[in-house]
């Protein structure tokens, strides 16, 4: 079976996760050693996946950790 | 995200259930992350969503008893801070209450990807520059709220799918469909507008993943 890019990129998602088989990897490396647009595209996507991951991307708003943990303390400091 | 510690979990809830109370500050803040950031993409207000992972957190607190184990601390308290957005957006009365599952999963979208022939790398060192960041957040609370979930907890706060499943009370073959549509909508989006933070030549600094 020669696959398309299509079909590549129905698998993009699964295969950054490693969730596809064996056989359906191979496939896709094989397309991919002769595809730019599906190696841009693979490569584009993980980056964006990568980037999104980053701490930095989406924090806390400042002191929110301070004031959860004293809204905590005067729950944990009531009545049982 | 921290990664979740089950033993320290269990052994911290029988202590705080046999009066140590104050190792609950402990036991939640692993989790203070995800709360709060399920919490504004399901409320998308920043203060709504602050009072709500405060209200969370101290009902995990009252009800740690009924914590049974049979999944994770974390699953749990995820599912906690669900209902707790859910319930405030039903009180508020901005939407229906099946909408979180009826939303788009039917409609057939479009889910071609943006169409290159090459690709820089954008390494991370460029979230440096806050426009890239507000660019980011910007398309991940662009899209539909029932993929922004999932990315949020499966990308960002870098949850596994089962864990992603349970918390948003879904199955975990929907958790990977609405992954891969939110990641293509979100290649699409962005690789464009990404162009101008890539390495000025592939490689040069031997930036590879």
């Amino acid at each position: 079976m020669r696959i398309d890019c299509k079909h590549v990129w129905g698998h993009i998602s699964a295969y950054i996760d490693g969730e596809v088989d064996a056989a359906l990897r191979a496939e896709i490396d094989k397309h991919l050693e002769t595809c730019e647009i599906c190696s841009a595209v693979l490569d584009s996507t993980r980056n964006v996946v990568v980037l999104v991951a980053d701490g930095r991307v989406f924090e806390l708003p400042a002191g929110f950790s301070q004031r959860l943990h004293a809204r905590l303390e005067r729950e944990l400091a009531g009545p049982s | 995200m921290t990664a979740p510690n089950p033993k320290f979990e269990v052994d911290c809830i029988r202590r705080i259930l046999a009066g140590e109370r104050q190792l609950f500050h402990a036991l939640i803040s692993p989790c203070e992350r995800a709360i709060y950031f399920l919490l504004l993409s399901l409320l998308r207000n920043e203060a709504e969503a602050e009072d709500a992972a405060q209200e969370t957190a101290i009902k995990v607190y009252l009800n740690l008893k009924n914590f049974r184990g049979d999944s994770q601390f974390r699953t749990w308290v995820l599912s906690i801070a669900r209902n707790e957005g859910l319930g405030r957006l039903r009180k508020a009365g901005t939407r229906r209450e099946d909408s979180l599952d009826a939303d788009t999963d039917e409609q057939t979208g479009d889910y071609t990807p943006a169409i290159l022939t090459s690709w820089r790398e954008v390494p991370s060192e460029a979230l440096e520059r806050q426009e890239l960041g507000t660019m980011l957040r910007k398309a991940i609370e662009g899209l539909p709220e029932i993929y922004r979930n999932v990315v949020l907890l499966r990308d960002i706060e870098e949850m596994d799918v089962r864990e992603t499943a349970a918390a948003l009370g879904i199955t975990e073959g929907t958790v990977k469909v609405r992954l891969h549509r939110a990641r293509a909508v979100l290649q699409r989006e962005l690789a464009p507008k990404l162009e101008s933070f890539a390495l000025p030549k592939k490689g040069l600094f031997g930036w590879f993943k």
